[in-house]
């Protein structure tokens, strides 16, 4: 198991490097980034100056470790286009994306978990079958339809939710969270189910497929055949056994709201790091590109290794070595 | 027409028959591409001719006169006096254009790639597989957004309108190539070893020879699938792009595009330009997603 | 006689499907006294686990029983539902399966699986439950039982498991276990242990069984009665001994002719020509007449007749054919 943790950690680095390597090589490649940060008025002498202070001048493979252990460090430079540290940009826009994302990504969850038993353990039924169609269509929606679609609804026609901004919030520390002032929760609720509304349905889908082939299972028989009780058949019995495939797609989905939140945030205005992104694309604004890339890989392969970890804690199957000691 | 009689007397043409979701998806999206393809004849107006357009018929309503010109648009006009309907044939055009451009790009890269892969193998297809890994890690509309970012930036300003689109097909092909690549790769290690290849081997047949004749074929069901469920979620994300602004620039809207503009009018009342737009892409990617599912379920009744 | 655990009615299981009406059960009978050991053979398709499945309540869909019933003591339980159906199994009928392998939940350990099911049927505390479980674990012969309450079932082998699996069984005290195939799935060095511990766990404790099996050498070693099934029918019906030694229906004699048994010594095997039908093209007349060395032309034509003496057969076995 350790030899397997090992092994992960190690490739989740090579990955970072790699992408190190890209958001690098777009910060000293794409446009000058002397022409960038220089005004028109300039000499040679601030040309030279800032070359030597950027370390241009020195070997690929050292501006490339550089780029490293200041990207390490928090520092990705200062944005072309506000001219404030990247860093400061985005620990600025970090709480609202990162609220969203554990909204919806809670709400994803929960509910797709829930109706995926439910439509697995009614599988003829109505409102099963109900359910299973309209989560179709809503696989073939693209998000920011979703999203009009929400604030015409609740917005234009019916008027009782905002359609964007985070509404009043609330400074704690260095977070400013929506969480606590009624205004702020209510501009949370269409954002968070217009990011969730996909993840859900695939959530749904796929505990419900995994369901219905564990309910096929020889031990789910026996279950029955012992006269355990229907909750404890399909809650302790059936649900834990199709957990591990499910943790690996709704882990990898939890990155998937993320990056997807680009969508999201542009929809709905929400002034976090999805629509700084965009922002940053749209005015090519590299070192703000350079930065977020890195910090979703880094979130990324941080959630990977989570979901390998949690295989261990729920499969005793995996945890070899112990077996090993007891054989 | 022999090959269609061919095609509907086949077991595919059979299960073709019988789902009539199939059947009118296939319909709809017929539909859809040759109202695009015949664009210039179909539509009304040239929403791109500036010497067409009047300003005073802006925010016609559908289907009722305007009241200033008196001039009538079956669903309406933006605020330029653009008709609605002219600039969806127009923006479907563009929207069908890059999604099938994206899907053929990655088809070829993936395919190629994914024969390396599978046949060469060594070095070269460790590299190969490792890059598809590390891409798959990210969802593919980030990395499109990524390369379209980047690609802008390597333009000169007074470009990049021209090259938006060819940048947009480039990134949206990029971001797709790994599911191809997978499946051929998987496809070709197990056709590598059965007895006719290793017998064209023998008689000395070189290695792209036996790719392309002997391997190529063997693959070719399930890249189809993959090219249909590509191609409607190629349609979603240029769409999404251009939505976010990162896609199609103004001057050649494509239906992500008209939607941005649209969502714009969304509070004051002119809900057609919106709408219309809206409804166009989203009965496209449904039509193309239902037949990639069926086509899905019909070339190999073990996935279901 | 004490009246019997089991009976067992003119059961009839159909399965609908889109070209016929199938019969996998066809007006099957019979009794498990307490105590007693009752064997099921047949081949496989004969039946014999679908007749199980039917008695525990576990038919899949669109299996039912479609007429007959089925009384455990004094109480009818087919077409029990519900809860009603719940409190039968565990507590009134044990079940072991054929494949310890796949019959136990992969993730719970093994001590945690005996006292939820005790738990469930029994008024217990629960560290009465799991104090209970132990020695349901120490009873089966689990080595070390306290140590491995905790452990997985990945954890032992085959032939543990499987003891496992009757230590689930018989956990809630039921008054009648059925074990459907128990030892085919097993080393054949370990399958006498296993069927040896049923025997024994049952006769001290009074409780009936029914084994299903193919396997004749179970059978005689373990059973009191054999009950024999062709294509859904009862064929033979007898105490074990006599079946054995003078089986009545033909096919019992042909499956015994067929199988290796020490006590007939190194005689050549004898086989039965042709296979069972399949449900959906049973010949008309009795099922087995095709492949009878008795038939006749009243063999052909009418359905075999219901139980006369040991066997349901219009020309049962004499005495001079059985010598």
């Amino acid at each position: 198991m350790l030899a397997f943790i090992i092994q992960r950690i190690f490739q989740s680095v090579v990955v970072l490097l790699l992408v190190g390597l890209v958001a690098f090589s777009m910060f000293r490649f794409v446009g000058d980034p002397i022409d960038n940060m220089l005004g028109q008025e300039r000499t040679g002498a601030d040309i030279e100056r800032l070359r030597t202070q950027l370390g241009l001048d020195q070997p690929f493979p050292v501006q490339y470790a550089k780029f490293l252990t200041n990207a390490a460090q928090g520092n990705f430079g200062v944005s072309y286009r506000q001219g404030r540290p990247v860093s400061d940009i985005l620990a600025e826009r970090a709480p609202a994306t990162l609220e969203l994302a554990a909204v919806s990504g809670l709400f994803a969850m929960v509910l797709g978990v829930a109706l995926g038993v439910f439509t697995a353990i009614r599988r003829d039924g109505f409102t099963s079958n109900a359910i299973m169609t309209v989560s179709l269509i809503g696989v073939s929606l693209p998000t920011f339809l979703i999203g009009i679609l929400l604030i015409y609804l609740f917005s234009v026609e019916l008027g009782w939710l905002p359609s964007f901004g985070r509404g009043e919030t609330v400074q704690v520390g260095g977070w400013t969270t929506g969480f606590l002032t009624a205004s702020g929760l209510k501009a949370l609720i269409l954002p968070a189910i217009t990011l969730g509304l996909y993840q859900m349905t695939l959530i749904m889908r796929l505990v419900r497929s995994e369901m219905l082939e564990v309910l096929r299972a020889d031990y789910i028989r026996f279950a029955r055949a012992r006269g355990l009780r229907d909750r404890s058949v399909y809650f302790r019995h059936a649900l834990k056994n199709t957990l591990v495939p499910v943790i690996t797609v709704t882990g990898l989905q939890l990155g998937a709201i993320i990056a997807f939140a680009i969508i999201t945030e542009t929809v709905f205005q929400w002034p976090g790091v999805g629509l700084l992104f965009i922002n940053a694309i749209q005015f090519v604004d590299i070192p703000v590109m350079a930065a977020y890339l890195m910090l979703i890989s880094v979130m990324f392969v941080g959630i990977n290794l989570i979901v390998d970890l949690l295989y261990f804690a729920i499969d005793p199957r995996l945890r070899v070595d112990r077996v090993e000691a007891k054989a | 027409m022999n090959a269609v009689a061919r095609f509907w007397e086949s077991d595919i043409g059979w299960s073709f028959r019988h789902s009539p979701v199939a059947v009118v998806s296939c319909i709809v999206v017929l539909i859809l591409v040759l109202a695009a393809i015949f664009a210039p004849l179909l539509a009304p107006y040239d929403p791109f001719d500036p010497a067409s357009l009047n300003l005073m018929n802006g925010f016609s309503k559908p289907m009722e006169p305007n009241a200033f010109t008196g001039e009538t648009f079956w669903l309406g006009t933006d605020d330029q006096g653009r008709d609605v309907f002219s600039t969806i044939l127009y923006g479907m055009r563009i929207s069908l254009f890059v999604g099938f451009a994206a899907v053929a790009f990655a088809l070829v890269l993936g395919v190629s790639l994914g024969l390396i892969a599978g046949y060469v193998g060594g070095w070269t297809g460790t590299i190969i597989m490792r890059i598809a890994d590390v891409q798959l890690t990210f969802p593919s509309i980030l990395v499109a957004m990524l390369i379209f970012g980047i690609a802008k930036g390597i333009t000169p300003i007074d470009m990049r309108d021209q090259v938006a689109i060819w940048v947009l097909i480039v990134a949206i092909g990029l971001s797709d190539w790994v599911q191809f690549a997978r499946v051929v790769r998987g496809a070709t290690l197990v056709e590598k070893n059965k007895e006719y290849v290793q017998a064209a081997r023998l008689i000395g047949r070189r290695g792209p020879a036996i790719m392309l004749r002997h391997i190529l074929p063997n693959v070719l069901s399930p890249v189809l699938v993959i090219a249909t469920i590509s191609l409607a979620l190629a349609i979603i994300a240029e769409a999404t792009l251009s939505f976010l602004g990162v896609g199609a620039p103004p001057t050649q809207p494509s239906l992500g595009t008209l939607i941005r503009i649209g969502q714009g009018f969304l509070f004051s009342g002119e809900w057609w330009i919106l709408l219309f737009p809206a409804a166009t892409l989203l009965t496209l990617a449904l039509a193309v997603n239902l037949l990639g599912d069926w086509l899905r379920d019909a070339l190999n009744p073990k996935l279901r | 006689m004490t009246p019997p655990i089991l009976s067992v009615r003119d059961l009839v299981v159909e399965i609908p499907t889109r070209n016929a009406l199938l019969r996998p059960v066809d007006r099957v009978s019979f009794d498990i006294a307490a105590g007693e050991i009752l064997g099921v053979v047949g081949e496989s398709g004969a039946g014999k686990s679908m007749t199980g499945n039917a008695v525990i309540g576990l038919l899949d869909r669109p299996a039912h029983i479609a007429s007959g019933e089925i009384w455990l003591k004094d109480k009818r339980i087919d077409g029990l539902k519900g809860e009603g159906l719940r409190k039968v199994r565990g507590k009134g009928i044990g079940m072991v399966f054929q494949d310890p392998l796949t019959s136990l939940n992969p993730l719970l350990p093994i001590g945690e699986q005996i006292s939820e099911t005790i738990l469930e049927h029994l008024p217990v505390s629960k560290s009465e439950a799991e104090a209970r479980a132990l020695a349901a674990l120490e009873e089966v012969g689990i080595p070390a039982a306290k140590a491995r309450m905790g452990s997985y079932p990945h954890e032992f082998s085959g032939g543990m498991r499987q003891r496992v699996v009757i230590a689930l069984a018989l956990c809630a005290e039921p008054d009648l276990v059925i074990a459907d195939e128990p030892t085919t799935a097993l080393d054949v060095s370990v399958q006498a242990q296993i069927i040896a511990l049923l025997k024994r766990l049952c006769r001290d404790r009074g409780t009936a069984v029914m084994l299903v099996t193919h396997d004749m050498g179970v059978i005689a070693e373990t059973a009191d009665r054999v009950a024999v099934m062709y294509a859904g029918r009862l064929a033979e019906l007898g105490p074990v001994r006599d079946v054995l030694t003078a089986a009545s229906h033909p096919y019992t004699a042909g499956l015994m002719g067929s199988t290796p048994l020490a006590s007939k010594g190194l005689a050549r095997l004898n086989q039965i020509p042709g296979s069972m039908p399949r449900l959906g093209a049973l010949p008309t007349g009795c099922a087995f007449h095709p492949r009878c060395p008795k038939t006749q032309e009243k063999c052909r034509v009418d359905p075999a007749p219901p139980m006369q003496g040991r066997a349901a057969c219009w020309y049962p076995m004499t005495v001079e054919e059985i010598a």
